[in-house]
């Protein structure tokens, strides 16, 4: 018998089927990938292999069996013993995890002075320990430190020292890296890598991302709707995907390129020497940056380097200390609030989270409508027609109109939101990682929706991401941003071809590869 | 929903109701002139005077009949406008920030700092007690506590993406009020505007029983409680009659109140 072994496990919220019929095994020492959609249930089925049920899900049927004993029989006693022994965690958010106000080292080694009642210099040594087999920057003194005193990338990995206290024989890996950046991701999969080797133990890992998976685990299982559509081991599902929804997710990594053809370099829009920064906090030093008709130009860096505050700065939104901001050779007032209409009309913003640029509170149709009745004058059949005509050009159904966002999907609001920038006519578009917080195949359909914009109104667009595949398809020009600086910048084939900067390099060298071999390349380079 | 909820509904809405069209109708529903002296005082309960007689002998089923008027009316109208301007001020202190939001939340910090029950006093015994005086001390005190809590919410809501939106459309502040703000705050607001209603009709109703609201020979619920007062030493019903309608109008209104919250949150979720 399998380690684990999951056999027609169906699951059910109220009279919604969560998962239906999942059947899996997994052995020890091996690495199991759950993938799919957000909502596909992979991170339900990952929590209910350690016998978890979120709030509100009842089984429908199935067995659940770790190491021969029976998890859906178990009485609360003896899960909470085998959570004290068997299995650990990992949660997507570290952040949000870790409570703000202890010490690191106290919670990581919370659960043995529970159970064992172990204290003081013990635990402060167990702690060490820990810190010190995830590499962590001196751990001795590590564990005295407070959440908000470490980098994204460290506290991820005391929480994987979390999970290693109690000796697991499995872990759940839950989106682990998905809220770092390439350059934090890598360091963070390095090391689930080298402590599931060591460890020798079994590991089931929860993500989006088809490239990531293919890095860690030995199989893979791509879940859609609750259902299991595709197992099998990780090479074949890379190489020879059987099924279609397998295909896409497949190919959303290795998508051929759009087919930029720049022609048109006339400047629509530029900010010339801006020194941006809130309160006495200096973020972006004299930074010159434009964006031509039909162009498309990204803005790549790292969280924190500085790249949304320049937007934001173009946008109107943050008033520079220095420095100016032309939109077709007529300087523009810093702020947005002294912009005229037909300024503001022009240059659209469009923010990572559609969740909250939209109104819960306003439908679809009033979203549309203000800037058609704002900027373009509409009323009655004019503003209906029009309205129809901005939800056919998003490639929505006009019956979504009358809907709230809170009845939408993710993609679906972003299209809502891109609509509504349509709306007014722009020539510029400013994305804010638009697509960072969408599944891979969204993001492929929200890519291409902006590339036919581009291609047929002419659109320019700031493009803000830290995503180099999805610059090097779809962008002309990128400018590469490093601690509120820009370290380097050209066309997109020729900075691709042959990165000037270390800095570039080692951004490109970070970006998830389905390719084999990709992850131990990292781990020998040893940046 | 429970058939619990829908009980205390149905019995708090119908006793708000029918104190509602008691007092609209007061000549019409109270059986005698509310100042006629009739019997003798602290007459008890009969069938020709069913709560009895006051202090003067005076019918207190309609004195307390028009005693609804005011203690409502009163109410009613300090918390409308209390609302509309403490929910203004909240939003114009949520979206502008810097000074004017410093300006307007010390000011009611500074008011907040004096008990209410004083502050009304002293205004009172200052300008002198007259109908509007009373109604305008309550209108500030009560657009302070309307403050207070929904420049905490409308804060909350004056930093999501979609407010930044229509200030990158250059919306002006009636929009941000009424289009993108006031929606968002509806449960709040609903809760606190029951929430106050039921406080302003015990505040009206403490100050009468001092002696700065209402004046005799006109007299609120809570005037009746005072004037009658000193019969309960006696031993006698006249004074509870009024002070258990100032309960059943703080105790109605807050199940009606639960009940909104109830529904508007449940819609919420579905929506959101």
């Amino acid at each position: 018998m399998s380690f684990l072994d999951i056999q027609g496990l169906s699951l059910k919220a109220g009279a919604t089927e969560i998962l239906r019929d999942v059947s899996l095994q997994l052995e020890r020492g091996q690495v199991l990938g759950l993938i799919g959609e957000s909502g596909a249930g992979k991170s339900t089925l990952a929590l209910a292999a350690i016998g978890f049920l979120k709030p509100g899900l009842t089984i429908a049927g199935g067995k659940v069996s770790l190491d021969g004993i029976d998890l859906v029989a178990a009485s609360p006693d003896e899960l909470s013993k085998l959570r004290q022994s068997k299995v650990a965690y990992v949660a997507q958010s570290a952040a949000a995890a870790f409570n703000p106000f202890y010490r690191l080292g106290h919670q990581v080694t919370e659960l043995r002075a529970l159970r064992d009642g172990i204290g003081g210099s013990e635990r402060r040594q167990l702690a060490a320990e820990l810190f010190a087999r995830l590499q962590l920057p001196e751990p001795d003194r590590f564990g005295l430190k407070y959440p908000h005193q470490v980098s994204g990338g460290q506290l991820q990995r005391a929480m994987i020292a979390m999970a290693l206290l109690n000796n697991p024989e499995l872990i759940v890996f839950d989106e682990p890296t998905t809220a770092l950046d390439v350059t934090t991701q890598v360091e963070v999969l390095k090391v689930i890598r080298q402590v599931i080797a060591a460890e020798g133990c079994s590991a089931i890992y929860v993500s989006h991302d088809i490239a990531v998976v293919s890095q860690v685990c030995d199989r893979i299982v791509v879940v859609r709707n609750g259902v299991m559509v595709e197992a099998n081991e990780t090479r074949r599902i890379i190489d020879s995907p059987q099924t279609d929804y397998a295909r896409a997710l497949v190919a959303s990594r290795s998508t051929s390129d759009f087919n930029r053809e720049t022609s048109d370099t006339q400047i629509l829009i530029e900010g010339r020497g801006l020194d941006l920064g809130y309160g006495s906090v200096r973020i972006v030093e004299n930074v010159d940056i434009t964006v031509g008709r039909s162009e498309i130009v990204a803005l790549v860096g790292e969280s924190g380097s500085g790249k949304t505050t320049v937007a934001r700065a173009i946008a109107g939104l943050l008033v520079p200390r220095r420095g100016s901001v032309t939109l077709s050779g007529i300087r523009l007032a810093a702020s947005v609030d002294d912009r005229n209409d037909d300024q503001r009309r022009r240059i659209q913003f469009i923010h990572q989270l559609p969740d909250v640029a939209l109104n819960p509170r306003q439908t679809v149709r009033a979203v549309l409508a203000r800037p058609l009745v704002k900027f373009m004058g509409l009323s009655g059949a004019d503003l209906e027609e029009r309205l129809r005509g901005l939800m056919a050009e998003v490639e929505l159904p006009a019956a979504l109109l009358d809907r709230y966002p809170g009845a939408l999907s993710g993609g679906q609001k972003q299209r809502v939101y891109i609509a509504r920038c349509l709306a007014a006519e722009p020539d510029i578009l400013i994305c804010d990682e638009v697509t960072s917080a969408l599944d891979p195949l969204v993001e492929e359909s929200i890519l291409s929706l902006l590339w036919h914009l581009n291609q047929d109104k002419g659109l320019g667009m700031l493009f803000i991401t830290h995503n180099l595949g999805v610059t090097r398809r779809f962008t002309d020009r990128v400018v590469i941003m490093e601690r509120g600086r820009i370290v380097e910048s050209g066309t997109t084939k020729a900075i691709f071809a042959a990165p000037g900067e270390e800095y570039t390099k080692r951004l490109m060298l970070a970006e998830p590869s389905t390719r084999a071999g990709w992850l131990d390349e990292r781990i020998a380079s040893g940046d | 929903m429970t058939g619990k909820i829908n009980l205390s509904l149905i019995l708090s809405s119908g006793t708000l109701a029918l104190f509602v069209v008691l007092a609209l109708f007061a000549p019409l529903a109270a059986p005698y002139s509310p100042t006629e002296v009739l019997t003798n005082p602290y007459a008890t309960p009969s069938v020709d005077h069913w709560l009895g007689a006051d202090t003067l002998g005076r019918d207190l089923l309609s004195r307390s009949i028009y005693g609804l008027r005011y203690t409502l009316g009163i109410s009613l109208f300090v918390t409308v406008v209390a609302c509309a301007i403490g929910v203004t001020l909240a939003i114009l202190a949520a979206v502008r920030r810097g000074w004017i939001d410093v300006l307007i939340g010390r000011t009611v910090d500074a008011i907040m700092a004096i008990p209410q029950i004083i502050f009304a006093l002293i205004v009172l015994a200052v300008a002198g007690v007259s109908l509007k005086t009373l109604v305008g001390t309550m209108i500030v005190l009560e657009t302070t506590l309307f403050f207070r809590i929904l420049r905490a919410s409308a804060g909350d809501i004056a930093v999501m993406d979609f407010i930044e939106v229509a200030r990158l459309r250059g919306e002006t502040l009636r929009w941000y009020i009424f289009r993108e703000i006031l929606p968002n705050l509806a449960p709040t607001l609903i809760a606190e505007f029951g929430l106050r209603f039921a406080f302003a009709s015990l505040f009206i109703s403490a100050l009468s029983f001092l002696g700065v609201g209402i004046q005799p020979p006109d007299a609120d619920l809570g005037g009746l409680v005072r004037e009658n007062a000193l019969a309960i030493s006696a031993g006698k019903v006249a004074p509870l009659f009024p002070a258990i309608a100032i309960a059943m109008i703080a105790v109605s209104t807050n199940g009606i109140v639960d009940f909104l919250i109830r529904k508007y949150s449940v819609r919420g979720e579905l929506q959101a």
